[in-house]
């Protein structure tokens, strides 16, 4: 009896380290973040940084102005946000309310299939096929633009934003929809006036989660893009991202040189990126929730 | 609308309009959600149909010759292998334990509202930025150096909150009366979760697991400075060696390397592909048939 | 006082959940080898005096209590560890509530995680409940099939062995028939009062008339107090208290 109540304790101390192991995670991911990048800061002043609109990490002297890397990942998310959101919250009515039996079922499982394709194969797919198909449309020296980054992550976030949508829309309660077509509305104007307002703030999630997931995306971005760092001026141009700039140099950099703290102070800035967003996306999600 | 009596809508012009533009919406709406599900489809095609002519029994269990422009991905094969067995290795026992302290141990209070903040947080923080964490903390700090063990460590991490949500759901899903049942019974708390709660949760919790772990198969930004070896023709000897794995193998043959033929390209992503699509579609099995068999 | 030949006691025993007060300064005796009915209207704290007997009610995380409750003379609730108490004083649900295992599983599982692993120790502590639980001769050659293959009436009776297996010297029963026809009833009820030279029992039930046959003495609670508790027949008979009287006779409740 003793022997077991001891041995319980120590399942129970292991259960509740685990317990707040996330918040260790967190705080450890920030801390060797901040470890490695703050060096950086003492070469590049901050605001230099942020708004340099140089990044020559391996030219005498080298710049580390990250402004063109902002401007190019704000670029390709901002296509893909714009192709992906329309059609998402588009398959999103026609499966939770349109779709009905095995089509619904087919569709919800397709996505989530689709879903678990590697970056890496889109990044491929996109450079075999995708790439030719825009450089012929657009009579481009290369087929490598933001565009085609956009196209691809586009896909990559309708996932996400399709099945938080769903669930958002599926979580408003039956009453409204009825009340609405009992009083004459047609099952469009039910959807556009009642349905997506009660659902909104799920569906804000939705998009901000899906941002976040392109925002972050590495592998199917540098593969697509063209990676050069310079401020882009239309989608037609090749662009280079936050995420591949670190992804591209930190095999070339030397461990604890200005380029290496560099690209972990890219990090740095990605991480409070994404954290913002979803710490954001959570109240959101909370809010309709909560109703 | 919302002003105009009911009984007299079905013939006036006003509803003949919406009418009409509620057709139009819907073959909208159908022709977007169909213009994805051509793409996705097609996307598989085109993976399945120009992979399937590279697939051999000597693309499989070779190793890679000529600079990798002939020869097999065998190495590649195993080493995905056993960087997921090693993630899940480390990732389930401890996203399960936070799973049962979030649901079984911890009262709603600060602390677990700051565990989920940490959650959500985790879940969206890029894998790049693990990859990098990764090489910080395992490689450098730690000292394993670019290895499977601090690949398998990165990934497991990131895998955490996947793992942790499936597993709360799971727990949560087994009715609160068998706890009841198991107290009244003279178990302790940890007897409980640990013959009652967690042996009905297994499914749930495995589902979870290997949505987890097929995405962290796929990964390849996190393990770029912390696993992948460029061209490795042999299996790793330890877990302190680096090891090819897929989906780095297939980011290098198709843009690092010129002239490689299209088929080892395409049989490699056909694959990653049926690896990954392999782990998701059983995980559906999985929880279809536990849905059926479930007896409360 | 307490009664000093008293099996347990409560003394001005009060409970809330949140901020609701279920019981108020509830002070009785419970004797050795008796059944003990407590009837009332719903809600009127009955299941929140049963469940306080044996530290169930704490595990609702908004459970506080005042006041003291004795076993053999000692505090439930300062001198006891709450699984002890709960091996000591078992209880039998309203709903039929097997565990999702065999029919063999359920009944050993409260010897197994007090750690009795001998199998023979444990096979006969099983046939002896089942025995004792008047189900031993309809469950014997199907001991491993699971528990929610029974019927309702056989799965409360499995209840009761299971509770059985602890070797209990209190058992609490929460309206254990509530979900079972009248012969089923019928068994369980014969089942209980088989069980009386042995253990000590406290019956919480809706229905007036069950309280009339099997037990000994009958509690009447309303809205969180103690209103009456006399021998059965002088309950019904002749009760005391006009709120009793108005119950028993069906004005309300």
């Amino acid at each position: 009896m003793r022997w077991r109540q001891a041995r319980e304790w120590v399942i129970e101390q292991l259960i509740r380290a685990s317990g707040i192991s996330s918040i260790v995670m967190v705080v450890l991911i920030f801390a060797f973040l901040l470890k490695e990048g703050l060096a950086v800061f003492q070469t590049v002043p901050l605001g230099d940084f942020l708004a340099g609109q140089r990044w020559y990490p391996i030219s005498e002297p080298p710049r580390f102005g990250i402004l063109p890397l902002l401007c190019g990942s704000a670029l390709v998310t901002g296509g893909a946000a714009l192709l992906s959101v329309p059609l998402s919250i588009a398959s999103a009515l026609c499966i939770s309310e349109i779709a009905k039996g095995w089509a619904k079922e087919a569709l919800k499982t397709g996505i989530e299939l689709f879903a678990a394709i590697p970056s890496v194969v889109l990044g491929f797919i996109g450079v075999t096929v995708l790439a030719p198909l825009i450089r012929q449309a657009f009579h481009l020296p290369t087929g490598l633009t933001a565009l085609t980054g956009s196209i691809t992550l586009a896909f990559m976030a309708m996932p996400t934003i399709v099945s938080i949508t769903e669930d958002a829309l599926s979580a408003v309660p039956r009453g409204y929809r009825e009340a609405a077509v009992a009083l004459g509305a047609t099952r469009w104007q039910m959807m556009t006036r009642v349905l997506l307002p009660a659902a909104a703030s799920g569906i804000v999630a939705a998009v901000m989660l899906g941002v976040g997931r392109v925002i972050g995306e590495t592998m199917a971005v540098m593969m697509l893009t063209g990676n050069a760092a310079v401020i882009p001026h239309s989608l037609l141009q090749p662009v280079r991202t936050l995420t591949a700039t670190i992804a591209a140099e930190m095999g070339e950099t030397v461990r604890g040189s200005d380029h290496y703290s560099a690209l972990f102070a890219i990090g740095i800035v990605l991480f409070a990126i994404s954290f913002s967003i979803n710490l954001v996306a959570d109240l959101f999600l909370h809010r309709t929730r909560a109703r | 609308m919302r002003t105009r009596p009911a009984q007299n809508t079905a013939a006036t012009p006003h509803w003949r309009r919406a009418r009409a533009v509620q057709r139009v919406a819907f073959v909208a709406l159908g022709l977007s959600t169909g213009l994805v599900a051509v793409t996705s489809l097609v996307v598989v095609g085109i993976i399945l149909a120009r992979g399937a002519g590279g697939l051999s029994w000597e693309f499989l269990t070779a190793m890679p010759a000529k600079g990798m422009r002939a020869g097999g991905i065998f190495p590649a094969i195993v080493g995905t292998l056993e960087l997921v067995g090693l993630t899940i290795a480390f990732a389930l026992p401890m996203g399960v334990a936070s799973a049962i302290y979030l649901t079984e141990y911890a009262a709603d209070t600060w602390v677990t509202r700051l565990v989920r903040l940490a959650i959500v947080n985790l879940s969206g923080v890029p894998s790049v930025v693990y990859g990098l964490f990764g090489l910080g903390l395992f490689v450098i700090f730690c000292r394993f150096g670019t290895s499977l063990l601090a690949g398998a460590l990165t990934l497991a991490i990131m895998t955490l909150p996947v793992i942790i949500t499936a597993s709360e759901e799971a727990l949560r899903s087994v009715p609160m009366s068998f706890r009841e049942v198991s107290h009244s019974l003279g178990a302790s708390r940890w007897q409980t979760v640990r013959h009652t709660v967690l042996p009905l949760a297994v499914p749930g919790i495995m589902t979870g697991t290997i949505l987890g772990i097929s995405r962290a198969a796929g990964e390849t930004a996190p393990i770029l400075f912390t696993v992948a070896a460029f061209y490795l023709p042999r299996l790793p000897q330890s877990v302190f060696d680096q090891a090819m794995v897929l989906p780095y193998h297939l980011y290098v043959i198709s843009t690092q390397i010129p002239n490689i033929p299209q088929t080892q390209r395409y049989g490699t992503a056909l694959v990653l592909v049926l690896l990954v699509l392999a782990l998701n579609l059983s995980a559906v099995v999985l929880r279809a048939r536990f849905r059926r068999r479930r007896q409360w | 006082m307490v009664a000093s030949d008293a099996k347990m006691a409560a003394q001005e025993w009060s409970v809330w959940y949140g901020a609701t007060q279920a019981l108020r300064a509830i002070t009785l005796d419970i004797l050795p080898r008796e059944i003990l009915g407590i009837i009332g209207p719903a809600n009127s704290g009955k299941t929140s005096f049963l469940r306080s007997l044996n530290r169930m009610g704490e595990l609702n995380p908004r459970f506080r209590c005042a006041g003291r409750i004795w076993l053999d003379g000692k505090d439930l609730y300062q001198g006891l560890d709450s699984q002890q108490v709960r091996c000591r004083v078992g209880i039998v649900f309203a709903l039929p509530l097997p565990l999702p295992l065999s029919i063999r599983e359920n009944v050993v599982y409260g010897p197994r995680v007090r750690g009795i692993r001998d199998r023979r120790r444990l096979d006969q502590l099983l046939e002896q409940s089942l025995r004792a639980a008047s189900l031993w001769d309809e469950v014997k050659d199907r001991l491993d099939l699971p528990a929610m293959r029974l019927s309702g009436g056989q799965q409360q009776r499995l209840c009761i062995a299971r509770t059985l297996a602890m070797e209990p010297e209190v058992i609490l029963f929460d309206e254990p028939c509530s979900g079972l026809d009248p012969i089923s009833t019928a068994k369980v009820e014969e089942t209980m009062v088989q069980l009386k030279s042995r253990y000590t029992m406290v019956l919480v039930t809706n229905n007036t008339k069950q309280a009339a046959r099997v037990s000994d003495r009958v509690a009447f609670f309303l809205m969180g107090e103690l209103i009456e508790l006399d021998r059965t027949g002088v309950m019904f008979t002749t009760p005391r208290d006009s709120r009793t009287n108005d119950y028993l006779t069906g004005r309300f409740g």
